[in-house]
């Protein structure tokens, strides 16, 4: 079969988005402050400041902007915050990783963060799901449980003071993810929610929207046939294409829009395989313009 | 050959102290935490950081440790290379690269992490080091790691008793000195500056240093303009932030 390359000219799909979206008056913003590496920070001396993250003091003592981001004051406290930047934990955040090695009583993770993380045997529950003192068999058949290359969803139980990550799993809804595929996104895209597992019942479709940019698409149910199995992977990939599509306009990604964006395909009769192209990245645009419009009017 | 016509312009067609046309792309790699391609004249360079992220080897306690490759692709210059071999020049380059844009990150706010560096020479006009050096400044912003100050980079010659900025490969190969400058304009500090081949008397070297220094600062200005144009884009799209 012959590989069809439609246009090898990349489009720059963050151009169109803000493009879309300014043009519907949907930006959405208030009248945040911009700042670039380097930018001077003006600071009211009388007041006086604390210095936040993204900035620091240089050796003449002025504020200046440590990273590109908006700037935000709270009574004395600066801070410029990156809107792109590598996942950092926060305990109870719910997190999509892969297993890379086995570590003495501890699972080593790779979360996509800053620094390693790391999953204690203590920390998940045992297959025969009792509570007990973990022995050095258990340390033995620690592969039992989880191996290299598997896929994990888990939730942060702390982080340490150097940073790195302790993860657990003791909760049915954490653990060993099947079949079905993982996508990466931009970490800061994923919206902090109350709930980051879903089950899409209409669709049978789990999804697991990790705060570390990692989201976990998969069929669930069965036993209805064939047919049935079919649709159901159908919709997972369909769903999968959706935080895909938010992924690369750069749009916020959470319940709503992902189940917004897979509604708009299904309208629009648009192939699962159709999604990623430019007309209806245009009309994903074109919604969350709509959406934003919604959510002034109320 | 004549490097610079009576009338004062260039093989290009440049006026001895104006810049090629400076191109800057953000994000270009979605897989990468941090991407950009940098484009001076006929120059492009892609650069990709992937980090902060867990050490694979030796870990520092206090601070992180920055990696860095430069690779040629081998239909960069005008005639085809060979594939396989990696110069001198590479190395050194990289390690050029290496130490002046770690020297603008905050190593000490990232403990017992890596930064890895790559770079990849798509187009190859002259300015190789420079372009690197600006395509790495962009990608280390877009990757949201903290530094201490933009960094602009261009290089000058000397070619027929004539100061030129930012000289393409006909020039390089002129045979007059060259110098590479990286420069943070608001720290008003020289990062780097090397002088490779010939000899210059010391006046001429300070007339040349100024010229690269306004050089720079020309360039972090458009660096900072397709920062800041990348931000805005970003949180547009974001909404609320």
């Amino acid at each position: 079969m012959a590989l069809l390359v439609e246009s090898t000219e990349t489009a720059d799909w963050l151009s169109l988005c803000h493009a879309g979206l300014s043009a519907a008056g949907a930006s959405h913003l208030g009248a945040p402050t911009f700042v670039c590496v380097g930018d001077a920070i003006e600071i009211d001396p009388a007041q006086g400041f604390l210095r936040g993250h993204g900035t620091h003091v240089d050796p003449n003592g002025a504020l200046r902007a440590s990273v590109c981001g908006v700037l935000q004051r709270i009574n004395k406290l600066v801070v410029v915050r990156p809107l792109k930047s590598r996942y950092i934990a926060e305990t109870g955040d719910v997190v999509v990783g892969r297993v890379t090695s086995i570590a003495g009583r501890r699972w080593k993770v790779d979360l996509h963060t800053r620094q390693r993380a790391e999953l204690s045997l203590a920390a998940v529950i045992l297959p025969g799901g009792i509570q007990r003192r973990r022995t050095a068999e258990d340390e033995l058949n620690m592969r039992g449980v989880f191996k290299e290359g598997d896929l994990i969803s888990a939730e942060v139980q702390a982080v340490r003071g150097d940073g790195s990550v302790n993860l657990h799993t003791r909760s049915a809804r954490y653990g060993l993810l099947g079949e079905g595929q993982a996508l990466r996104v931009v970490p800061n895209l994923i919206r902090r929610q109350r709930a980051h597992s879903h089950e899409l019942g209409e669709l049978g479709v789990s999804l697991i929207l990790g705060c570390n940019g990692m989201v976990w698409v998969a069929p669930v149910g069965g036993g209805e046939g064939e047919d049935e199995a079919a649709r159901r992977r159908g919709n997972a990939c369909r769903v999968a294409n959706a935080v895909r599509a938010l992924g690369r306009l750069c749009l916020p990604i959470f319940l709503g829009t992902v189940m917004g964006v897979v509604g708009i395909s299904v309208e629009g009769g648009v192939a699962v395989r159709e999604m990623g192209g430019q007309a209806f990245l245009e009309r994903v645009v074109e919604w969350e313009a709509g959406r934003r419009k919604e959510m002034d009017v109320d | 050959m004549e490097y610079v016509t009576p009338e004062g312009l260039r093989t290009d067609g440049r006026r001895p102290r104006e810049l090629r046309k400076l191109g800057c792309q953000l994000g270009t790699l979605e897989s990468a935490d941090g991407s950009a391609t940098c484009e001076m004249g006929f120059t492009k360079v892609l650069a990709a950081v992937f980090g902060p992220r867990d050490t694979a080897g030796k870990l520092h306690p206090d601070r992180a440790v920055v990696r860095c490759q430069v690779a040629t692709a081998p239909f960069s210059a005008g005639e085809r290379r060979r594939r396989g071999k990696r110069g001198p020049l590479a190395t050194e380059q990289a390690a050029t690269i290496r130490e002046t844009l770690a020297e603008n990150i905050h190593l000490e706010l990232l403990p017992r992490t890596q930064i890895d560096l790559y770079f990849h020479v798509l187009q190859a006009d002259g300015g190789i080091l420079s372009t690197c050096l600006n395509a790495g400044m962009l990608a280390l912003a877009d990757a949201g790691i903290p530094l201490k100050d933009l960094v602009g980079s261009c290089t000058v010659g000397y070619l027929e008793s004539t100061p030129l900025l930012d000289l393409n490969y006909i020039e390089e190969s002129g045979g007059g000195p060259l110098l590479p400058m990286a420069y943070q304009p608001n720290m008003d500090k020289i990062l780097m500056l090397q002088m490779d081949k010939g000899k210059l008397p010391v006046e001429t070297f300070e007339v040349l240093a100024t010229l690269a220094t306004e050089g720079c600062r020309a360039v972090t200005g458009q660096i900072r303009q397709s920062l800041m144009n990348h931000t805005k884009q970003l949180a547009v799209a974001r909404g609320s932030v």
